[in-house]
């Protein structure tokens, strides 16, 4: 069962519908003691990265998640606040993962957001892309980005730039983009990390 | 590589599918759901749906078919008509929704951009204009195009774009329903004058169209509607295509 941390950051429709279609049972954390019924958990979020640090720190359950040892994934900018610092809002997050989540504009050319569906490159031992083609294409939708890292970037999106698509450290994992969103691919994504 | 997007457009009216040829003569093409499963599963990169239903009650029948749509298909989609104010887009966002698109809505009353992207952001608004080319300029149309306005396409796009849309849908009216080809130098021009993405949409008539509409201006999807309703664009078969021609596709 995944529990998906309920802190008020966007519309959850999507990936409930997602985890419905590839079977996989879900339940709301709202409350500390909500943490024991999952055996692993998934933090959401679309919109302002500084505001929804605000709203997690408002649940109370940072400490909690920081704690964690069972599989966590973040998605979209529940990926970002995992990282210790946005420059949207010029926040300060949970700094699981020791980088940067930056602003495309000023460093790339190109349009801003980077929307629509960009082909990601996994690195062999990400357990996250297992059964996924290589350079599979995903759904992103995000005008800031997580810096590239040798260490912590379980996969590598190209757009102007060379950016972390997905994250990884210990048991904590992060997709910049939407796998309840990029088809037959994201599910498998979302399969995947059912099994982690 | 960032693909270019191929959009299936599903006229919806009291949650049937239909499409105006010339947007007059409307003809049955199916049901809603099960014609986004079925373009999903062909490889199609996102879905749009024009709400064209008048009634209070098939409104109603509007938000069950997104709710329908957002759970069993597993790409994007935006649906448009019937927005008018906050309210309106935020039933559709609840109901699972990714994206919204006004038109004559953001025409009538332009803060009603600003007020969206402040409250979902800017990747859920997408402004769909519709443009007309007379004496000499671009002009902004209303009402399916009937409704000639004094507004030049080129600067309400500027504006749109500044007030918070995320996406600009261009319709030519000029060449909508033509199947002649995509009005490839005004998206080009209007391409250049942007920084968010720009659908090119009205013309398309075979593969040839979406080759030189993605060529020719570089926008970053391109929508259709009756020529993938009726199969005479089969979508793996057009994705083969421009994949051929070096166009990056998913």
């Amino acid at each position: 069962m995944i529990g998906i941390v309920n802190y008020g950051a966007g519309n959850i429709f999507s990936l409930t519908a997602a985890l419905d279609r590839i079977q996989v049972g879900y339940g709301m954390i709202n409350s500390k003691e909500d943490f024991d019924q999952f055996d692993r958990v998934i933090i959401p979020g679309v919109g302002h990265a500084g505001a929804a640090m605000n709203k997690l720190r408002e649940t109370g359950l940072v400490d909690t998640i920081l704690a964690l040892e069972k599989p966590v994934l973040g998605i979209c900018v529940g990926m970002q606040l995992l990282t210790s610092y946005s420059e949207e809002g010029e926040a300060e997050l949970l700094s699981v993962f020791p980088l940067k989540t930056l602003h495309f504009k000023n460093r790339v050319t190109l349009k801003v957001p980077h929307m629509g569906w960009n082909s990601v490159k996994a690195e062999a031992d990400c357990p996250l892309f297992k059964d996924i083609p290589e350079n599979a294409y995903f759904y992103f939708v995000h005008s800031f980005f997580i810096e590239h890292s040798p260490v912590y970037t379980g996969a590598t999106c190209n757009y102007g730039i060379d950016y972390s698509a997905a994250i990884q450290k210990d048991n904590f994992y992060g997709v910049q983009f939407h796998p309840e969103k990029s088809g037959g691919h994201g599910e498998q994504l979302l399969i995947n990390f059912t099994k982690i | 590589m960032l693909a270019k997007r191929i959009i299936p457009c599903l006229d919806v009216k009291d949650g049937r599918t239909v499409k105006g040829v010339n947007f007059v003569d409307l003809r049955d093409a199916g049901d809603p759901v099960e014609l986004a499963w079925q373009y999903s599963q062909q490889g199609a990169d996102e879905l749009v749906f024009l709400d064209i239903t008048a009634t209070h009650e098939g409104r109603k029948t509007t938000i069950d078919l997104v709710k329908s749509v957002a759970k069993q298909v597993n790409i994007p989609f935006t649906i448009g008509g019937g927005i008018n104010e906050l309210r309106d887009a935020e039933i559709l966002l609840n109901s699972g929704a990714d994206k919204i698109s006004i038109n004559s809505a953001a025409v009538r009353n332009p803060q009603l951009i600003d007020d969206l992207a402040k409250a979902f952001g800017s990747q859920f608004v997408v402004v769909a204009v519709d443009t007309r080319f007379v004496e000499g300029a671009n002009y902004v149309h209303l009402r399916g195009g009937r409704e000639k306005t004094d507004i030049h396409t080129e600067k309400w796009i500027k504006e749109a774009e500044s007030r918070g849309a995320g996406e600009i849908l261009l319709t030519s009216m000029d060449h909508d329903g033509t199947k002649n080809g995509f009005d490839n130098p005004l998206l080009g021009h209007i391409n250049q004058l942007i920084h968010i993405p720009l659908i090119a949409s009205g013309g398309a008539g075979n593969e040839q169209h979406f080759v030189d509409v993605f060529q020719q201006s570089n926008v970053d999807a391109a929508l259709a509607a009756s020529v993938f309703h009726y199969g005479e664009i089969l979508i793996p078969e057009l994705k083969e295509r421009l994949r051929a021609e070096g166009i990056a596709v998913r």
